[in-house]
Order: structure tokens, then sequence, then C-alpha cells
């Protein structure tokens, strides 16, 4: 049983890395990079490491895609042209 | 370096690399196997110190030194965006403008908020108990904080985060591990030694510094985190170039 978890993770982890790498816009980029690091999440879980596990799922799928969004936005707004923005 | 140089440098190091890692592979123990001699001494080391979390053990006892070291690279991370992202000659503030947010989104980040700052702290202080510890409760304090962006504006979110406090939470952090080691130290043990009393096993204030480092991991990296992403968010949000200063450069 836990095989089978380990391999679908690693299957899982190895689609969305690649997809990571595939996509050329930041903006999708961050958010496939969300959901590896989900993925990653879920194989140490089935490998027993939840400290790890919990690690990834703060870093890679939440501060990480985040501080990307940020720097999207900082770098498509340029100089005055953010009078719309909250 | 011309383009053919470059590439046979590349291509030799890869080669080189490939066949040490392949060559290094080779002597792994196999995956999944009963025998775990480095396991086995880091469990009887940390139940020997009452720390029912062994990960925790090795991280803030048995090789709390490393940890030390990890510490202080976010911490320094932390200092160099604060340094990067400033704002510098050439910007202005603009006060962001409020944006409609829709109500489900408001509810779900007034829900959510106090559900994820319990969650942190839980796991900042269970840290000796159970998987996790400062550095992953710190980061989930951190990102509950910006909650209040997504269920208000980012206007809610700076009444309630005082950058300089952060910023003097996380050299506070920082400096409760050096100092928790230094009073090893004075007590006549070995730097960052584990001489506090180990309590009752499996209870909250057992695994001795383990616990004391463990909350000076939380704060340094909560408050960095904030830290962090408040200059990001400054620079997304509010700082913008002037248009004549643009021209100039």
């Amino acid at each position: 049983m836990d095989e089978v978890l380990i391999a679908i993770a690693v299957v899982l982890v190895a689609a969305a890395a690649t997809a990571a790498v595939f996509h050329r816009d930041p903006l999708r980029q961050s958010m496939v990079l969300s959901l590896l690091g989900l993925f990653l999440a879920l194989l140490y879980t089935f490998v027993q490491a939840p400290d790890v596990a919990l690690s990834q799922l703060a870093v890679g799928s939440a501060v990480t895609p985040l501080m990307i969004l940020l720097t999207v936005r900082k770098v498509k707004r340029g100089p005055r042209s953010g009078s719309e923005d909250r | 370096m011309s383009r053919p140089v470059r590439l046979w440098v590349f291509l030799v190091g890869a080669v080189l690399v490939a066949a040490l890692y392949a060559w290094a592979c080779f002597d792994l123990p196999s995956f999944g196997g009963d025998h775990h001699p480095y396991g086995d001494r880091a469990v009887r080391t940390a139940l020997a110190q009452h720390t029912a979390n062994a990960v925790s053990s090795v991280n803030f006892d048995q090789r709390a030194f490393d940890t030390l070291g990890e510490q202080t690279i976010l911490f320094a991370a932390v200092l160099g965006t604060v340094v990067l992202l400033r704002q510098v000659r050439g910007e202005r503030r603009t006060d962001p403008t409020p944006a409609p947010v829709a109500d489900r989104v408001r509810w779900f980040g007034v829900l959510m908020l106090p559900v994820a700052l319990v969650v942190g702290f839980y796991v900042v202080a269970h840290g000796p108990l159970s998987p996790g510890g400062g550095f992953q409760g710190g980061i989930v304090l951190a990102t509950a904080l910006h909650l209040l962006y997504i269920a208000a504006d980012y206007r809610a979110l700076e009444r309630i985060r005082p950058v300089g406090l952060y910023e003097v939470g996380d050299a506070v952090g920082e400096a409760a591990y050096v100092v928790t080691g230094l009073a090893a130290v004075l007590a006549g043990s070995a730097f960052l030694a584990n001489v506090v009393p180990h309590g009752t096993f499996n209870t909250l204030s057992s695994g001795g510094t383990v616990a004391v480092l463990n909350i000076a991991v939380g704060m340094e990296v909560a408050c960095g985190i904030i830290v962090l992403l408040a200059r990001f968010l400054d620079q997304a949000v509010e700082i913008e170039e002037t248009a004549e200063e643009t021209g100039a450069r």
C-alpha cells in the first residue's frame, strides 16, 4: 500500500515539476509551483517525514508563490501606472 | 570565454558530477530497509532527553548548532531583502486605494484568520512533541496574518503590522538562540548543550532547551517572514518610481 502511494506521489511530483519548467508565464508558473509544493508535501508524508512535509507545505506552496506573484506585479506595474491598484 | 569552451567546461563538469552521483547512489542503503544505524541512535538519545519528537531532538539538541546556522541564513536573507528593497531616491510612496472584496472572500479571511493563528501557535508550542516546530509554526503564523490582506485591504494589514516591531522580534529570536547556547557554556557545559531539566516525557515543558530554542526559532521565523513579505508588498503595492527619475537614469 505504502509503495503505491509513494509511486503515485512521485509521478505527481515529476509531472508538476515538468509542467513548472514548461510554463513560460511566471503567473501560471507560480500556481504550478504551489501545486508542486503540495505534491512534495504528500510525498514526504508518505515516506514518514511529516516535519519536512509541513515545512514544504508552508514554504513551497504558500510563501514562494506569493513572493513570485508580488514580484511579477511589481515588474508589470512599472513606473507611474498603478493608480487603480489597491 | 568563447561559446564552445564554455560548453566543454560544462560538459566535463556535468559528466563528472553525474558519475560521482551515480557512484554515491550505489553505496546508499536500499530504499525502505530495516537497518537504520543513525536513526536508532538519534531516537535513543531523543528518548533519553525526554523529547517525544525525535526530529526536534536532532534539530534543537543533538544538532542544535546546525540549526543556528540555518536560522542565521534566514536572518541574513531577510536583512538583505530589507536593504535591497528599501525606498530609494526617485521613488515615492502612494497610498493604496481600497478595492472591493467579494463577500465570500471576506468571510473566508475573517473565519480562517483566528483558526490559522491558533494552528500556528499550536505547531510552535508542540514542536518537541509532535511533527512541526518553530520553523513550520512560524511560517503558518506569518502567512496567517496576510489573510487580512486578502479579506480586507493593505491598509488593514498595515495597521496590525508595525514592521519595526517585527524587525526587533526577528533580531530578538535570533539573539535568544545564541544566548540560550551561551547560557549552557556559563552553566559549565558545551555551547548549546541541553542542560535544562528535561521535564516529564511528552508534556509541553519537556525536552529542556528543545522547547526554549523551538520558541526562539518560531519567533525569528514568524517575524522574519512577516518583514520579508512586508518589503515585497511595499514594493508591489506602495512604492513606485517617479517618471522624471526614470528618464534621467
